[in-house]
């Protein structure tokens, strides 16, 4: 049986254990084994992205510690998985086990789709859902072909919600633009950031979508705290809830 | 220089929603045109391929091009001035007018002169400058900079436009419409080319192997001031040139696509030599650059064409204008050139970005500019110009995160306190995410005690 490390990102760990617990059954139920190594924390991304390298390293060599020696490492946040993958070099290029750590370290639907080459999902998800595209999984994962290159198009998450029975997802006026969570970001900039997510809860909200989903739970933490402060009649499902919600039931 | 503070500038923008929701879908519509342009043609990636490789080669070994480019540029007759700094630049076109006893210069459109400051500086001297591109024009007679390097008055709407031009050019009051307007401003700006002693254009590429520069405009005004006047100066920077004249069919398929949506601009002029009885200045400037070329990271971003995609498509610059950066180049790009400039007066612009990525994937030279703006971060960490409350509550978490023990506690405490309190004291004006927005749900049991109780300790 293919085991995987679950690696598990610190805000889902503590503030969405049931996103964890989706990505968790879903993997199962397509017969991997997932392990979830305790010592795991955080990846470092907030360090990095605000340039402080120094405070994020030792958590780079905390992670190829903590997930050396799997075959794959599988998490369900796209931003996450791109800090391994593309942002990693800098602190542990060289390092025994990176470079395999590096290539077989899977955002969730991209593992399922690629890796897994997973042929049928099944189940049924009767609803409107708008699928928020966030960036990093987007353009640097590259998990779509996005709206800005002229490559043949493909969507790896939009193709896996795609094959749920009776899902509708709706067109937006702004297929893959920003949320304007981006870590610090968020606080840094907080009337852009606002702004810029009110812009797409309203995307969504015009095209009728009663869920908006993605692969980043720290986009729609974002997205949902808008959501809840004006009460709107809208609510923010990870893709793992959604897939494994339609299987399971 | 005192330092710009981007997110308040930007707060300040953001504060007037319906106006900013308008410059946001005014230059959306924009990205849309040029997301239409790219895809009428085959290869668009391939096509960024090679104006990637083109530049990276000819900024590898600028030194001999420009030597190529002088040497053609003068045997066809043109005089080649090359300028160190800002302050070189503005007298050598100085020098070039008051010799000649011009007093009345009209320009094209030139994102290097804003850098140098070159308007007030020959204004100081006596001489009337007439900026010709009609965006320019307008924020010349309101006396402020472009707010944006392809769209100069996109921060205006035409009703303003009609207030200035009903004040200092005399059309009727009340009027806006856009064709009347920009008759009266063809009007006003003819009479300018007419008595203009000297034009002056930017250069949009320089081509070494024929001396050649080309100017892409879109109002033929360029044309105007270089075919009535008889003195014709054009300012470039060093990053300009390009080696051969086929490079050219790589980059004027991408600039007005990637600029404004169009095929191509509406006047490509390629001056080779001085017309007859006319004289051709051309005045190379570096001004930083050949500093930057020696940073083998921030090099990359000498390769900009100035088409301004990044902008157009940044949902920050959208929501925030021109302004909000305080530097002559604004947006992504600007945000990697300004603290070349001044590290710790444009240390806020590296962060006014949520490194979306989408400025890289439009950029029709490849320039990876979300990388390089996390780049800067690290550079402006580096030189000690992050604030120290940032600083430390980094250190402090990079801290926590390294103990799994020490981390679930604070997790634990979070979890526990934050619900407890009163809803007054957590949203307080400390709470900067719960200004507009609710905090995230604080279960109970977090997923590794969940995992733990549903199968079991590892």
């Amino acid at each position: 049986m293919l085991t995987v490390g679950l690696f598990i990102p610190c805000y889902i760990e503590q503030l969405y254990p049931q996103v964890g617990m989706a990505a968790l059954r879903l993997l199962e139920r397509h017969g991997v084994r997932a392990e979830y190594p305790e010592q795991q924390t955080c990846c470092g991304q907030p360090m990095a992205n605000s340039g402080c390298n120094a405070d994020a390293a030792p958590l780079a060599a905390r992670f190829l510690r903590v997930f050396r020696g799997y075959e794959y490492v599988v998490a369900p946040s796209g931003s996450c998985v791109s800090m391994v993958r593309n942002h990693y070099d800098q602190f542990l290029d060289g390092q025994p086990g990176f470079d395999h750590l590096k290539r077989s370290t899977f955002e969730l639907c991209e593992f399922l789709v690629d890796v897994l080459k997973l042929g049928e999902v099944g189940g049924r998800f009767p609803h409107k859902v708008g699928l928020h595209q966030s960036c990093h999984g987007l353009r640097e994962l590259r998990l779509g072909s996005g709206s800005e290159r002229r490559v043949p198009g493909f969507d790896k998450v939009r193709s896996l919600l795609q094959r749920l029975q009776d899902i509708q997802l709706v067109e937006l006026q702004r297929p893959d633009e920003c949320c304007g969570f981006g870590g610090t970001f968020s606080v840094n900039e907080e009337a852009v950031s606002c702004m810029m997510g009110k812009d797409r809860v309203a995307d969504h909200e015009r095209a009728g979508a009663e869920i908006i989903t993605g692969v980043d739970m720290s986009c729609l933490m974002h997205l949902e705290g808008l959501i809840r402060r004006e009460r709107k009649p809208l609510r923010v499902m990870h893709v793992a809830e959604i897939l494994d919600q339609s299987e399971g039931a | 220089m005192s330092g710009i503070s981007h997110p308040e500038a930007a707060a300040r923008f953001v504060a007037d929603d319906a106006r900013a929701h308008w410059h946001d879908q005014a230059l959306w519509w924009v990205r849309k045109k040029r997301d239409v342009a790219s895809s009428a043609v085959p290869d668009w990636e391939a096509l960024r391929d090679a104006a990637a490789g083109i530049k990276a080669h000819t900024l590898s070994r600028i030194g001999d091009y420009l030597e190529e480019f002088e040497r053609n540029a003068t045997a066809r007759g043109a005089k080649v001035w090359f300028a160190r700094d800002a302050a070189e630049h503005n007298a050598v076109v100085h020098g070039i007018l008051s010799e000649r006893g011009v007093t009345k210069l009209v320009k094209s459109k030139s994102m290097l002169t804003e850098e140098c400051h070159l308007n007030p500086y020959l204004e100081a001297r006596g001489i009337e400058v007439t900026d010709t591109d009609l965006g320019e024009r307008i924020v010349q007679l309101r006396h402020e900079p472009p707010s944006h390097i392809v769209l100069p008055a996109i921060h205006l709407k035409k009703e303003e436009i009609g207030e200035l031009f009903h004040q200092q050019l005399g059309t009727e009051k009340g009027a806006s419409d856009p064709k009347y307007l920009t008759e009266a401003a063809r009007q006003h700006l003819r009479r300018r080319f007419l008595e203009a002693g000297a034009g002056l254009t930017g250069v949009n590429f320089a081509v070494a192997e024929t001396g050649g520069v080309v100017v892409c405009t879109n109002e033929g005004n360029a044309d105007m001031g270089t075919t009535l006047p008889p003195v014709h100066i054009a300012c470039m920077g060093v990053e300009k040139l390009i080696p051969r004249l086929q490079d050219l069919a790589v980059f004027l398929r991408l600039l007005a696509r990637s600029a404004t949506g169009q095929p191509v601009t509406t006047y490509t002029t390629h001056f080779h030599g001085p017309r007859r009885e006319g004289e051709l200045h051309i005045v190379v400037v570096d001004n930083g650059r050949s500093a930057q070329l020696k940073d083998k990271v921030f090099r990359r971003s000498l390769a900009c064409i100035r088409c301004g995609a990044c902008m157009n498509t940044c949902p920050v610059f959208r929501r925030s204008g021109g302004y909000s950066y305080g530097f002559i180049v604004p947006g992504p790009i600007g945000s990697i050139l300004a603290p070349g400039r001044d590290a710790s007066a444009y240390s806020t612009l590296p962060f006014a970005s949520s490194l979306c990525g989408s400025c890289s994937d439009v950029c029709p030279v490849r320039i990876d500019l979300h990388h390089e703006l996390l780049a800067w971060r690290q550079e402006i960490v580096k030189r000690g110009l992050l604030p120290r409350s940032k600083r430390v509550a980094m250190k402090l978490a990079g801290w926590v995160l390294r103990f799994a023990w020490l981390y679930r506690l604070a997790g634990w405490l979070a979890r526990r306190v934050i619900p407890a309190l009163p809803r007054g004291l957590v949203y307080a004006r400390w709470n900067t995410w719960g200004q507009q927005r609710e905090l995230p749900p604080m279960p109970r049991e977090t997923f590794r005690e969940l995992y733990r109780r549903l199968r079991g300790r590892p």
